[in-house]
């Protein structure tokens, strides 16, 4: 692998030592990789942030990395393990919530922004067309690389840090035209008339998928909300990082012989029963990933005046809730007996220490996760059916 | 016996080898407080890795894998040096972190020249090991 003068004096440690440590690293991705050079990105988007995930060990190393870690480029934060503010109110330990503001505050100290959402092009982080970046949410990849153009790899929390403090990526994978070339076609035959039928195309075309390029052929409107969900169930049942939808997505590029797979309404049904495994909860959870404002006045409109059985949270980004809070639709959830949640969700957080047994949701990666991260059992339906 | 590879991180380490054919994964399969391989269906089940120098394939699992490595070097229980056939970005990453020598793609087999117990040497500075 190529290093130019600079690098190379950044990795004997000529920038202090988390600098040379990241360099070390995006080195080594390089050479596994096959990178025959690194490449600047204009924004690094950093996963490894709850303290339930990355435990003591995460919590050690941030800090000591802080020491002399400082990010080059515009970096941002993935969910946290809580709501940041409001945490106390929702039932999280005060143990739990002083070693998670640690991480947060060892983030911060290396100039990383605590925007805690997966969404962070909800609020305005948008890099555009053919624009390198290093982000490491999955769900966050694949919009970023499908709906906006840009060019990412799934980075991991560390390598995604890495790029922050050198602000370079290893030429590889999704950066290169190559390999922005779908070798799974997917016929959508069934209606998508939810978004969790999104959500089910998606678990059940990233199964098949694993790491390729996939081709929806057969949608014929989508959403933000829409890209958004598929997206991310895609990237939760398999590793894609990038899909195209004919007629919508800018980019379309198919391989000569590729799989060819058809989703009917069989595949749909029968993908929302497996992600069933219970007929009631107490917990409605929605916001995987995080809510647009859209989604929000939806579910407000959906639980004006009325009182809640179930408890609900609807995640989203801390500015996304500022602005719910402003147009009253926080007040609305509220009186309702429901939480807007921010800088966590129902994947990251200590869902099971909080007394929650069996989890209703709209998202298909939810839906996914929830039984093997969180012990839950899962209520899988319609925002209607679960707000029922 | 000098043998080349390739630099995946820094530092160098000398000790006794242990050597596994096949993969590891430092999240779930091996206690941190101990450094014992705890999958019974490890090929090193039982085995403590702290402070040998280790010889695998490759890693495998989850990112947050890097982590567990990190953890283990804290614990002082972390193998002294690690050897792989061809790193993956999990074991590399952790090794980095933890301030591990890591050397890959040694010149000649290594499962054939190098057993349990075997005396080396790993320079992760300019990828060599040495069989003593």
């Amino acid at each position: 692998m190529h290093l130019t003068r600079e690098e190379e004096n950044i990795l004997n440690g000529e920038q202090g030592n988390a600098a040379a440590k990241a360099m070390e690293i995006l080195v080594a991705i390089g050479k596994v990789f096959g990178a025959e050079k690194l490449i600047p990105v204009t924004s690094a988007q950093i996963s490894g942030v709850s303290y339930k995930t990355i435990g003591d060990a995460g919590l050690e190393f941030l800090e000591n990395f802080a020491k002399d870690g400082r990010v080059r480029i515009p970096s941002y934060l993935n969910p946290a393990g809580m709501d940041l503010e409001e945490w106390s109110r929702l039932g999280f330990s005060k143990e739990f919530a002083r070693k998670q503001m640690r991480i947060i505050k060892a983030y911060q100290k290396m100039g990383v922004e605590a925007t805690c959402t997966c969404t962070p092009y909800l609020i305005g982080i948008l890099p555009k067309k053919g624009e390198h970046v290093a982000w490491s949410e999955s769900s966050a990849v694949i919009f970023a690389n499908s709906a906006l153009g840009a060019r990412t790899n799934r980075e991991s929390g560390m390598s995604a840090l890495a790029s922050a403090i050198v602000g370079k990526t290893p030429y590889f994978g999704y950066h290169l035209d190559e390999n922005r070339v779908a070798s799974l076609v997917v016929n959508v035959k069934a209606k998508l008339e939810d978004i969790s039928d999104f959500g089910a195309l998606g678990i059940y075309t990233g199964a098949i998928a694993k790491q390729r390029v996939v081709a929806f052929d057969g949608i014929e409107t989508v959403t933000v909300d829409e890209v958004k969900t598929l997206g991310a169930a895609l990237a939760a049942s398999g590793a894609v990082a990038l899909f195209f939808i004919k007629g919508i997505t800018d980019e379309w590029r198919v391989a000569d012989k590729p799989e060819r797979i058809e989703f009917g309404s069989r595949e749909l049904r029968e993908t929302k029963e497996n992600l069933n495994s219970s007929r009631d909860a107490e917990l409605v959870a929605v916001g995987c990933p995080h809510c647009s404002l859209e989604e929000i006045r939806e579910i407000a409109e959906r639980v004006r005046g009325k009182k809640l059985k179930r408890k609900l949270w609807v995640c989203t980004a801390r500015k996304i809730k500022r602005k719910a809070d402003k147009l009253g639709l926080t007040k609305v959830i509220e009186e309702a007996g429901g939480r807007v949640v921010s800088d966590t969700c129902m994947v990251v957080c200590p869902l099971e220490e909080l007394g929650f047994e069996r989890t209703a949701v709209n998202s298909g990666k939810a839906a996914h996760y929830l039984p093997s991260f969180c012990g839950q059992k899962v209520l899988f339906g319609s925002l209607k059916e679960i707000l029922r | 016996m000098v043998i080349r590879g390739r630099v995946i991180s820094k530092g160098k380490a000398e000790g006794e080898a242990l050597v596994s054919r096949e993969e590891i994964s430092f999240l779930g399969e091996v206690d941190t407080k101990t450094g014992v391989v705890t999958n019974p269906k490890h090929q090193l089940f039982n085995k403590s890795i702290a402070g040998r120098i280790l010889v695998f394939p490759r890693g495998r699992g989850s990112t947050v894998g890097s982590y567990a490595l990190y953890q283990l070097k804290k614990n002082g229980k972390a193998p002294k040096a690690i050897i792989n056939e061809e790193a993956e970005v999990i074991v590399a990453v952790g090794a980095i972190i933890s301030e591990i020598p890591m050397v890959d793609k040694l010149e000649k087999n290594a499962f054939r020249l190098i057993k349990d117990g075997s005396k080396l040497v790993v320079d992760g500075n300019k990828g060599v090991v040495v069989i003593k």
